[in-house]
């Protein structure tokens, strides 16, 4: 009896103020779909870090044929010098932050170069020989690249010496702001959903004066009064939630979803799966917003 | 039942008391008349039964409980014992007579059949049987004061608390209304009764106690409106 009728006052309520609660459903939606986006952004950014700080993190160029940079006057990398090379990564000063150490020939790269852009017209261009053979290392403590660096940078036969999380540090630098700019954006628009919330339990609560006056007068206790309103906010909120997680899920599902299908990418992309994930957040944010926007506003329009 | 021990209320610093000092004790059962000009003090008085108010000083005691040191939650199990009625009937315009009723059952949580076997009695017992349907802008002035009594008596409270029920009746349907209330009264119910409507109070012969500006000035047994008017 009690849940029925603490029910039809709810939906009473909603009907009344049909547009306030669409409004809070579109804003709650809005902010949430950014959050939402956020963590995800952030868990695409964890797998990719995952996957490349797991590869190889430096790579020292050796000197080929046709290299014109100045450190390879002397012409190609002779076999004394690649030893040398090997040696100090491997067993020199360097060992201590040395990890584990691939030598990778002209036809290997050339070979992985192929693989990788193989519906590319570029590999028309390209041979063997215009690919410098390299060692990659793998450090034992990614952020000591430096001393790499330092050590080879006059060592004969190195061309250069590269930190691929350089090259990855602007990606992930820009996936962060993006991060912090939708986290921002769902900030503000949570703080309207709270406000939205805390107007739309004043605009009923205003509205069914009559009814609640009644309700005090003969002894309804305080839940019954103020349930519909709480559960009103909730429902409006949780109903925002569904949509964002359906936004969130129709784009990685068909967006992203597309762009990895039929095609061997080196780095797996979020999914449906990591929406699943993120779903408990979206709701448990969205029902925080309705019960305190409406622990706010039951305090100062709806006392006993 | 209703038992005030030197209740003063000031609802603004500076400004004249809306109650000083009133002592007054009402016992179980009886039907008292409250009367005075407006602002008297008369509503204040009602409030306090009903705790919509807090004394300044003083005690107030109802139904056994100490209305002024109630805790909040505590409020409606207060309420639940007092029935109240308005010279303006607040009934809901978008339900039925039945509803109206019906309402103040519903939110207390009874079950469905207690309300559908308890509100048939009770319009009954006003005089409203076979209007149930109806709704309030259908009602003259005293069937729509039936239907408040009805819904502050349904759930059958110690004390119905009653400001100016009259006041907007013409004097027969006035009539019709206090015998509604003298037979409530009856069956033991407390009647706190505000009016201006000193027929009614003259031809009632109840106790009645007179306030002005805040002070008991007159309570008497069976008595009259006054000569104050």
């Amino acid at each position: 009896m009690r849940v029925g009728f603490v029910l039809s006052e709810m939906g009473i309520g909603l009907r009344r103020n049909l547009s306030m609660a669409i409004s809070v459903i579109l804003v709650t939606m809005v902010s949430l779909f950014f959050f939402g986006a956020a963590l995800l952004v952030q868990s695409q950014v964890q797998t990719m870090k995952g996957f490349w700080y797991d590869k190889v993190q430096v790579s020292v160029y050796l000197c080929g044929e046709l290299d014109d940079s100045p450190r390879c006057i002397d012409g190609a990398v002779t076999q004394s010098q690649r030893d040398a090379i090997l040696e100090t990564l491997e067993t020199g000063p360097l060992d201590p932050y040395v990890d584990r150490v691939f030598y990778e020939s002209s036809q290997q790269a050339y070979e992985r170069f192929i693989e990788q852009f193989e519906d590319s017209a570029i590999t028309e261009n390209v041979t063997p020989d215009v690919l410098p053979e390299s060692f990659r290392v793998k450090l034992a403590d990614p952020t000591k690249y430096q001393v790499i660096a330092e050590q080879l940078a006059n060592t004969a036969g190195v061309e250069r010496v590269q930190d691929d999380h350089r090259i990855l540090d602007p990606l992930f630098a820009a996936l962060d702001a993006a991060t912090y700019v939708a986290l921002v954006l769902a900030g503000l628009m949570l703080l309207c959903a709270v406000l939205l919330v805390s107007t739309t339990i004043r605009l009923t609560a205003f509205s069914r004066r009559r009814e609640i006056g009644i309700m005090r007068l003969v002894g309804a206790s305080r839940w019954i009064i103020q349930l519909p309103f709480v559960l009103e906010g909730v429902l409006a909120t949780l109903l925002g939630a569904a949509l964002a997680s359906t936004a969130l899920w129709v784009i990685v599902d068909r967006g992203l979803g597309q762009l990895s299908s039929g095609r061997e990418l080196q780095v797996r992309l979020i999914d449906t799966t990591d929406v699943l994930q993120q779903l408990p957040y979206l709701f448990g944010l969205g029902i925080a917003v309705a019960v305190l926007a409406s622990l706010i506003s039951l305090h100062r329009w709806l006392r006993i | 039942m209703i038992t005030f021990e030197h209740v003063s209320k000031h609802y603004g610093e500076g400004q004249r008391p809306a109650l000083a000092e009133v002592t007054l004790e009402i016992a179980k059962g009886e039907f008292v008349f409250l009367v005075g000009p407006s602002g008297s003090g008369k509503s204040t008085f009602l409030r306090l039964v009903l705790k919509e108010e807090k004394p300044s000083s003083g005690t107030v005691q109802v139904a056994g409980r100490d209305v002024g040191r109630l805790r909040s939650w505590r409020v409606p199990a207060l309420r639940r014992q007092i029935g109240v009625v308005f010279q303006d009937f607040r009934l809901l315009g978008d339900k039925t007579v039945y509803e109206n009723v019906a309402f103040a059952l519903q939110v207390l949580g009874k079950p469905r059949h207690v309300i559908a076997h308890t509100v048939p009695e009770v319009l009954q017992l006003v005089g409203l049987e076979g209007k149930g349907k109806r709704r309030p802008h259908e009602l003259s002035g005293g069937e729509q004061q039936r239907v408040a009594i009805a819904r502050a008596f349904v759930n059958r409270p110690a004390i119905l608390l009653a400001d100016e029920p009259t006041g907007n009746l013409d004097p027969t349907t006035s009539i019709g209304i206090m015998k509604l209330l003298d037979r409530i009264n009856r069956t033991g119910t407390t009647i706190v009764m505000a009016t201006h409507d000193a027929d009614i109070v003259d031809q009632m012969r109840k106790r009645v106690v007179e306030l002005l500006d805040g002070r008991v000035v007159r309570d008497e047994d069976r008595g009259v409106y006054g000569s104050s008017r």
